[in-house]
């Protein structure tokens, strides 16, 4: 069989696609990049536009101690707060100060200079739940679907 | 209108203002003109409605109309005639309102109450010149207002009564919000606006369209009117008013519409107000006319009255004023400082545009409603203080035909 027919093609080209932005993602439109043990956190593209203009964020202070699933901070816009939720677990090491002078910088840059904040990482097991690029873009279409 | 916001997730943030894709949501008059102007469309009260346009966003949109002025498509709201020689004295057996003392061509918020003295719904009635009384209810509201009107007028009938119950169904109504208003209206109108003055309505030519009725309210604190229009005409009414000189004129989404009536202190249907609040807990007490607290013949009268007359109501709407960071939400718990109790709950909040300020709607004790009673508002890993202040939390401006 060929290498096409088996479907091993398209899930080389995730895997580059994955290397490309490293990110990783939770089902609450989180997203994390690991790099030399340490993670940096953010929300999403699709978690801004759907607050709208973000006028106010909360971030864990430099030392907290969080674990998966925590909720950690708060993203406020005029239309709604929404709780941000570690996608893994760690010690912060760095909050973007910037975020806190200019909330509107995640809405411009979700991915870039709107990072939430960084933590050294507790266990490089929990990134094996999260999801790639791949299964993000899946799940944002299928939650679509189901609405 | 029925909620539209809430502290949640991401996710249920999107929910809350639910994606539209196949379901089998209404559409209003106005739905091409939404999607031709970029509008991001969700569904609110079973229809499809924008809650912004394009990359404007909310925040803008609001400074936008208070400076300027902004339409909103309001078509989703339930438009109805009451027609019959009994037509005043059946309006009056259920809501609050003295519309036989009312002058024509003129009308009243009110709300329709029910036997416990709670809100059923809140509602605009104009006394027409016309053998009709109109009526604009809440989209949210309208599995619940029409078989209720249409069961009374039937009741009624049975005895003899003259009252029939006709809704003007898919009618386009467009409301025109900000202090450039009159510049924009009047270039395109022969209906004289210095003369109709807030909570008065006429019918005229609105840029070239016939048969519109022109009512000088809204729900953002501005001046402005409401314009009921033939469908198939709404598109190209509000293509014209876009289209003025005379103004900075904008389309403005659901989104806007909320922060603007939240800033002006009025109240959401579903949040602020409902079946469990009465009016003068709501603090609308002047909606329950003065010649309707002689008679008492509403629903739940005696209830409502009683509290008015003796202040003997067990909880109050206040405006609340919280510094800068967390804002208050939608059924946050409020909590005494001393005794750490629970004193009430917010309703309705979000980050002032307006003030740059965290302003929200409460309900709280007798004890803590008076202005300057502070409190803290419980987010659950945190607390803030907040403070009880006056509405509106920004000025309204509602024309009256005074200096």
């Amino acid at each position: 069989m060929s290498l096409l027919s088996r479907g091993v093609l398209p899930s080389l080209r995730s895997a580059v696609r994955f290397a490309s932005s490293g990110r990783l993602y939770t089902k609450k439109h989180e997203w994390v990049v690991v790099e030399n043990g340490v993670g940096t956190v953010g929300i999403t593209d699709f978690a801004t536009e759907q607050l709208g203009d973000v006028v106010f964020i909360e971030l864990p202070d430099e030392g907290t101690e969080i674990s998966k699933g925590d909720s950690t901070g708060a993203v406020e816009s005029v239309k709604a707060a929404s709780d941000i939720y570690a996608p893994i677990s760690g010690t912060v090491t760095e909050k973007n100060v910037k975020l806190e002078e200019e909330a509107g910088l995640i809405n411009k840059s979700p991915f870039e200079k709107g990072w939430l904040y960084k933590l050294k990482v507790k266990s490089e097991d929990e990134l094996n739940k999260l999801l790639n690029e791949q299964q993000y873009e899946q799940f944002k279409k299928d939650e679509e679907a189901a609405h | 209108m029925n909620r539209l916001v809430s502290r949640s997730t991401f996710l249920n943030a999107a929910r809350c203002f639910s994606r539209t894709s196949e379901v089998s949501a209404k559409q209003t008059c106005l739905i091409e003109t939404h999607k031709k102007h970029g509008g991001k469309l969700v569904e609110f009260a079973g229809y499809d409605m924008p809650t912004q346009y394009g990359d404007f966003s909310i925040k803008e949109s609001i400074i936008h109309t208070r400076k300027h002025v902004s339409l909103f498509d309001v078509s989703h709201m339930l438009q109805t005639h009451i027609t019959g020689k009994d037509r005043i004295a059946f309006i009056e057996s259920l809501t609050t309102a003295d519309v036989q003392g009312l002058q024509e061509n003129s009308g009243t918020l009110s709300v329709f109450t029910n036997e416990k003295g709670g809100i059923k719904d809140d509602l605009i009635i104009m006394k027409t010149d016309k053998d009709f009384l109109f009526l604009v209810t809440n989209a949210g509201c309208i599995d619940k207002d029409l078989p209720y009107l249409q069961e009374n007028a039937a009741t009624w009938r049975s005895k003899g009564k003259d009252v029939n119950i006709e809704t003007l169904d898919n009618r386009g109504l467009v409301a025109v919000q900000g202090p450039e208003m009159a510049r924009v209206l009047q270039e395109g109108t022969d209906i004289d606006l210095t003369k109709l003055t807030f909570m008065k309505t006429t019918v005229g030519k609105v840029y070239g369209i016939d048969g519109c009725r022109v009512t000088r309210c809204g729900y953002t604190g501005e001046d402005g009117v409401e314009i009921s229009v033939d469908p198939s005409k709404a598109a190209d009414l509000v293509d014209r008013l876009l289209a003025s000189q005379a103004g900075n004129v904008k389309l403005a989404g659901l989104g806007a519409r909320d922060a603007l009536r939240l800033e002006a202190g009025l109240c959401l249907y579903g949040s602020d107000i409902d079946e469990n609040t009465t009016p003068i807990e709501a603090g609308l007490a002047f909606v329950v006319a003065k010649r309707r607290r002689e008679t008492l013949d509403f629903p739940g009268a005696e209830k409502i009255v009683k509290q008015l007359k003796e202040k003997s109501w067990p909880k109050r709407r206040v405006g609340l004023l919280a510094p800068p960071g967390r804002c208050p939400r939608s059924h946050l718990p409020l909590i005494d400082p001393l005794d750490k109790c629970a004193i009430g709950f917010v309703t309705s909040g979000c980050p002032s545009p307006t003030l740059g300020k965290n302003i929200a709607i409460a309900y709280v004790d007798k004890s803590h409603a008076k202005e300057g009673t502070k409190f803290i508002v419980d987010f659950g890993a945190k607390q803030s203080p907040v403070e009880v202040v006056k509405m509106p939390f920004v000025p309204t401006h509602y024309y009256t035909g005074k200096k």
